[in-house]
């Protein structure tokens, strides 16, 4: 059984996946690249960070697009509403923080003077999730996907490797619009390839052994290499036959092809580095209890707070490894019986 | 007479007496809102609605169009009353004020009043609005631009954060396209301002963060006009103008009442002032002859 041939053949991905020695590029990296693409194609993108030009990767813009970037100081009300002002003249903002501090801390702000004001720009949200590591839990954002979906307007950007962040970024140029995007900072395994397609709006079915399967996994991410390493375990150990979906776009929800895989599998896991309240899992819950009503366990962070460590100590801690996502999987099958 | 742009003087205190009527009679109609704000800064309205600002009624969406952001949304009623006497929509749908289905929200709010540039109600967020345009059109139009970006905020929301925030990031951007004026009235929904948050000498404040800053009578509209014509003039920094403002000007009742601040005139009170303000009407005849 060659386990490759269970990628998507369609998407294109990277067939070195489940090697050890699998490419690994932090995810923000990618949009750092993108933005420089999407700055060179659109005229009208301006970038606008808080003291974080590196981490966030903007430095590739700033160097090249010097007149166009904005640097607003530590000060990340600002950040969100001179924005704003600047979407308002018709330009196209990016601008970037750690998502703990934006739309950590100005959440109203971007309700008000983005989304109720009707503007388009892009919230970048670096260093999201535990795997931030050793700063500990203050800098680790794991409310921001449920702070974002329940903003009317809002777009929520969720990609699972460096290429794909780069092709979004390229994406929201080209269809400007007012969104969220998420990045991590951890080197994450390169998933896609440049051939692969996106279409903000739809997921993508990564992975889907020969047959009917028995649980769908929908991963949103840098954790969706996990959950294909998952798939492809319990395929090999067990015989069990996992579906693994890509959400990117948490909002809007590609709801045709959730309900699709779970009347197929009828049980899912949902697996995202963030709260479980309200984030993908809330999402898939929303439209399943709707349109489908199935099974579902909850791979997240279970309303507690992050703290330090190695970014692989914590993803265990918090029981969204490998591990735990195949846990999940066995007790979910326990349960459709 | 002094004329000033199209409007003399008198024209234009009979302008501003006329919006305030109009605060009087949409608050009236709505039951609620607010109104010593909006009777305070109806001087200020008037001097940038009928001199001072490069606007078409007729065509909003004028791309040449200065900006006027307002932060304090909540003195609305000043800025509809103005912009309804400006021309911009009937003086009618003032009545409309708060209703349900109303352009006219009770924050003002884009969706429904597209020619407005901005939503606003949260306090503290306007200045960065009108930072960031003033920087994206010079990005566009070089210092040189003859297009201005006004804001307008309140003494009250000096207590938000986000206003330093932007005072600090336009006194280090330099920008000359830019205009603050400051409803510095000295009362907020809790008080006086000086007991609610002290905030002391706010010229010396601005002018630390690098703004040119004058402090001058908010009810006087030569002063007002030419206090924003040597603003203008200004090439090197950002300017703040301080407007001494009376809350509830026009309507001795409502003068100096930080009770005044958020609640509407009933039947009675309504009678009063527009009575009042009919009377001043008559004052600004006789001493503008």
């Amino acid at each position: 059984m060659n386990i490759n041939n269970m990628l998507n053949p369609k998407l294109k991905i990277n067939t070195k996946i489940f090697n050890d020695d699998v490419e690994q590029v932090p995810i923000r990296k990618g949009f750092g690249e993108g933005l420089v693409l999407a700055g060179e194609s659109n005229k009208d993108i301006v970038a606008l960070c808080a003291d974080l030009t590196e981490s966030t990767q903007m430095h590739f813009f700033k160097d090249k697009f010097p007149e166009r970037f904005i640097e607003v100081g530590v000060a990340e009300q600002n950040l969100a509403t001179v924005a704003s002002g600047m979407a308002a003249m018709g330009k196209y903002p990016f601008f970037s923080s750690y998502a703990m501090f934006s739309p950590g801390r100005n959440w109203e702000q971007i309700r008000t003077t983005l989304a109720y004001n009707d503007r388009k720009a892009v919230i970048v949200g670096s260093h999201a999730g535990v795997s931030v590591g050793p700063d500990g839990g203050t800098h680790q954002a794991i409310e921001d996907i449920a702070l974002m979906r329940v903003l009317p307007r809002m777009t929520v950007l969720s990609p699972c490797d460096a290429i794909q962040a780069k092709k979004i970024t390229l994406a929201l140029s080209a269809n400007p619009t007012l969104a969220y995007l998420r990045l991590a900072r951890e080197k994450t395994p390169v998933i896609t390839t440049e051939d692969t397609p996106l279409e903000i709006g739809k997921g993508q079915i990564l992975y889907r052994p020969e047959g009917i399967a028995h649980v769908a996994i929908i991963a949103t991410g840098a954790l969706v290499a996990n959950a294909l390493r998952a798939a492809k375990d319990l395929e090999e150990k067990k015989h069990i036959k996992v579906i693994v979906v890509n959400i990117h776009t948490i909002k809007p929800l590609d709801e045709e092809l959730i309900i699709k895989v779970a009347k197929e599998a009828k049980a899912v896991v949902t697996v995202e580095e963030h709260q479980i309240v309200g984030g993908l899992g809330g999402a898939v819950a929303e439209c399943l209890a709707k349109s489908a009503p199935t099974p579902i366990e909850f791979i997240g962070v279970q309303d507690q707070f992050g703290q330090s460590g190695t970014p692989k100590e914590l993803i265990e801690h918090y029981g969204m490894g490998r591990d735990a996502i195949e846990q999940a999987v066995l007790k979910l099958i326990e349960r459709k019986v | 007479m002094k004329a000033i742009g199209n409007y003399t003087t008198r024209e234009l205190a009979m302008k501003a007496n006329d919006i305030r009527e109009s605060v009087i009679k949409m608050l009236l109609e709505a039951g609620s809102g607010h109104t010593a704000g909006p009777l305070g800064m109806a001087d200020v309205f008037t001097a940038l609605y009928f001199d001072l600002l490069k606007h078409d009624p007729k065509n909003p969406d004028w791309p040449e169009r200065d900006r006027l952001v307002l932060s304090n949304g909540h003195i609305n009623p000043v800025l509809y009353a103005t912009m309804a006497h400006a021309g911009y929509f009937p003086l009618e749908e003032l009545q409309t004020l708060r209703k349900f289905g109303s352009r006219l929200q009770g924050h003002p709010h884009r969706d429904f009043l597209p020619m407005l540039e901005n939503s606003s109600g949260p306090l503290g967020s306007g200045l960065s609005q009108a930072v960031g345009m003033a920087i994206a059109d010079r990005i566009d139009n070089g210092i040189a631009n003859p297009r201005y970006i006004y804001a307008l905020l309140s003494d009250g929301e000096h207590d938000e954060g986000n206003t330093w925030e932007a005072i600090m990031l336009a006194g280090k951007e330099k920008l000359r396209n830019l205009i603050a004026i400051v409803d510095r009235n000295n009362i907020q929904i809790d008080g006086y301002t000086e007991d609610v948050m002290p905030l002391n000498d706010l010229a010396k404040k601005w002018e630390a963060f690098n703004w040119h800053v004058q402090e001058i009578d908010g009810h006087n509209i030569e002063e007002i006009i030419d206090a924003l014509h040597r603003a203008k003039a200004v090439f090197e920094k950002p300017s703040a103008i301080i407007a001494r403002t009376i809350p509830g000007k026009g309507v001795h009742e409502f003068e100096r009442k930080f009770e005044w601040h958020g609640k509407a005139p009933n039947k009675e009170e309504a009678k009063m002032a527009l009575d009042e303000l009919r009377t001043l009407e008559g004052k600004i005849k006789s001493e503008h002859k």
